[in-house]
């Protein structure tokens, strides 16, 4: 069953991938992207990887995919040019990519760990009945990496800056609403009634 | 526990919270008003920190359970990256403010790049070393498309996004396969693991694809394509800073991998190393000879001082180390001295960055022409300039290692080199006087440094200023 499972989201996965690269709707691009990541999240599942198969779910296929969608339809981008060159630069990548094919065949070929390896874990994963996943990886993020995860915070930081001063603008002379001073009016002195005869105008 | 740990990152501590402060502080306050008073204030920050840094730090002190390592090396690149984005940032101040581009955040974002450098050199982790990487490039990318109504700021901000993406990514890649093979990120155990004559295959290839991750970072041949555009592209005083203190910090992350994780496997690396730096000897000096763009042939003239510096990483030994290091702080020097005169050359207040403009500038400008001649000397190799010594360095440490074809090569790559280098002599002392001359004058901020820096090529010849001692310390801790 679960060698079953393996390859049937192992399958799903690559098919995921290669539909996202050459489908011709965008729409449908970011459709099968969201097929990719959640043949990996069961990847993730069959590893034990709970808490990161869900995250998988959540974060990629709840928010990030979504954004795509988002972007995607919005975004007056004329994909068929963009795709254009494709056709031409496709033998390259083709051979390109059945090299390095065959460099990581070679490498997972005669893959051979390390004897250290095993003893080497810094954090080895504790067994499910003394404590979960979830709790094992809070542990271990907030406590032995806590500088890491501190970095990190820093460097989303650095994306926040990054993105008010590359897009916010102060633009000059536009009126903003103002609520107190709409607020504070005073409806006596707003409108004035003028008794405007017929035919006379003011 | 946490305190020990915390007193060892305390100089990256107060850097980060300091720009923080300062974000804070400006968003409330003055904004872009206060934009010149916080350049001055990260300088000095900077250069107090560096001052700190150089005199009271000691020893070898790994924290976060050998995450974070402050030892001799990394202090020394340290205070190299500090004193350079300092230089920097104070002299580009003028340019910025001319060129009416100068807002808070850039300080800001410099002062948080500075922190990951800093954070680079000193790692000790695999992660580490991806968290420090990433939050200097991601505020690299920001800076270089701080001129967003400028389509080639903008073109080059995200040429260096999507490509350093993609250097991240095989750089991942390659961590993965090693941690796969050593079940540890601790550079500590992957030495261990990867012993002489051992490595299998997988590891080699990540070994191979970190490499060139690096190699992207210090702009290497064959990942070099970014640099004549994006320091084309970038504001001048971005491109002063791309050329300083981050390629010192990729330069000392790259040493600190390969010897600090991989010591134990030197020939493995070491010709993959040598020839990267062949390749970008030659690149950097046969395709700047067609370029008239001073900030491209300036690219092209650091790819070319990469491929030096890394012949003393390809020698792999204590000596290779100590040589790489003095080289990167006599290119930043040259380099800040080149980039004060860049910013200098302007005509009716627009900057120039052609260099046939320089026609017969020794005529009106004799003093900076001077200072500049000095500069392009020795970024030549010309002896008896301090340029020279630092490539004699590199040099001295490859003949010891019997890597003499690398020396040949080098040798006739920095003659090739040298002809870009003269030719802007040329223009500048027996070029035609054109209508279009420079306008006279200019900041005597960028006057000082440019003298300066000239003066340290001429004067450093001595001694080094010293240097040569707590070079060989820092590389005496990598290397053992």
């Amino acid at each position: 069953m679960t060698v079953f499972a393996f390859y049937l989201f192992s399958l799903c996965a690559i098919v995921g991938g290669l539909f996202t690269v050459i489908a011709r709707n965008p729409v449908h691009s970011v459709l099968w992207l969201i097929l990719a990541f959640l043949s990996a999240a069961g990847l993730f599942v069959l590893l034990g990887a709970e808490f990161v198969a869900m995250l998988l779910v959540i974060v990629y296929v709840g928010a990030v995919a979504v954004l795509f969608l988002f972007v995607v339809m919005m975004l007056d981008v004329d994909f068929a040019e963009l795709r254009a060159g494709m056709a031409k630069y496709m033998p390259l990548a083709l051979l390109i990519g059945i090299v390095i094919l065959m460099q990581l065949g070679m490498a997972f070929g005669g893959w051979q760990a390390s004897e250290l390896a095993s003893s080497q874990l810094s954090a080895p994963t504790p067994a499910p009945e003394e404590m979960q996943n979830t709790v094992a990886l809070g542990v271990l993020l907030y406590d032995r990496y806590f500088l890491l995860f501190q970095l990190a915070g820093l460097i989303l930081l650095v994306a926040m800056i990054g993105a008010i001063v590359l897009t916010l603008r102060h633009r000059t002379n536009v009126k903003r609403q103002n609520v107190l001073a709409q607020m504070w009016r005073d409806p006596a002195k707003a409108m004035e009634l003028k008794d405007v005869k017929p035919g006379q105008g003011l | 526990m946490i305190s020990a740990d915390l007193n060892t990152i305390l100089p990256e501590l107060l850097l980060a919270v300091y720009a923080m402060l300062a974000l804070l502080g400006a968003v409330y306050t003055g904004k872009d008003k206060l934009a010149p008073a916080l350049v001055w204030l990260t300088a000095a920050v900077m250069a107090i920190l560096a001052l700190w840094i150089g005199t009271a730090g000691s020893g070898t002190n790994p924290a976060f359970h050998g995450m974070f390592i402050d030892d001799a090396f990394s202090r020394f690149a340290k205070v190299v990256i500090l004193i350079a984005a300092a230089c920097v940032l104070v002299m580009g101040l003028g340019f910025m403010q001319k060129t009416k581009m100068l807002r808070f955040e850039y300080p800001v974002l410099v002062a948080l790049s500075t922190v990951g450098m800093m954070v680079m050199v000193s790692a000790g982790d695999l992660m580490t070393l991806y968290m420090g990487l990433e939050l200097m490039s991601l505020a690299l990318y920001v800076v270089a498309s701080l001129r967003r109504d400028s389509e080639m700021s903008t073109e080059a901000g995200l040429k260096y996004f999507v490509l350093g993406a993609l250097s991240s990514g095989m750089l991942l890649y390659g961590a993965s396969l090693t941690y796969g093979f050593a079940g540890t990120t601790l550079f500590s155990g992957i030495i261990n693991a990867a012993t002489e004559g051992h490595l299998s295959i997988g590891l080699l290839i990540g070994l191979v694809l970190m490499i060139s991750g690096f190699s992207f970072k210090v702009s290497a041949v064959p990942f070099h394509m970014w640099t004549p555009d994006v320091y084309q592209g970038a504001p001048t005083p971005v491109t002063a800073f791309f050329a300083t203190a981050p390629k010192v910090a990729a330069m000392g992350l790259f040493a600190r991998v390969m010897h600090d994780a991989f010591g134990g496997a030197v020939a493995d690396w070491s010709q993959v190393v040598a020839l990267i730096a062949v390749l970008s000897m030659f690149l950097g000096s046969i395709a700047a000879i067609g370029q008239t763009n001073i900030k491209r042939l300036m690219a092209y003239s650091s790819i070319a001082h990469m491929g030096y510096a890394l012949i003393g990483l390809a020698a792999g030994t204590e000596a290779g180390v100590q040589a790489m290091l003095i080289y990167m702080v006599i290119y930043v020097t040259m380099n800040v001295g080149t980039f004060a005169f860049i910013m200098s050359m302007s005509k009716d207040g627009q900057p120039v960055t052609d260099i046939r403009a320089l026609g017969m500038y020794s005529k009106r400008e004799p003093g900076r022409a001077l200072a500049m001649l000095v500069l392009l000397f020795s970024l030549a190799g010309v002896p008896p300039l301090l340029g020279f010594f630092a490539k004699l360095g590199v040099w001295q440490a490859a003949i010891a290692e019997d890597m003499v074809w690398l020396v040949v090569a080098s040798a006739i790559a920095s003659a090739i080199g040298a002809f870009y280098y003269l030719r802007i002599v040329f223009y500048m002392y027996f070029g035609e006087d054109r209508e279009d001359a420079l306008d006279a004058g200019g900041s005597p901020i960028l006057w000082g440094f440019l003298v300066v820096s000239a003066f340290i090529m001429v004067a450093g010849v001595v001694n080094l200023f010293g240097l040569e001692g707590p070079a060989a310390a820092a590389a005496a801790t990598l290397v053992n």
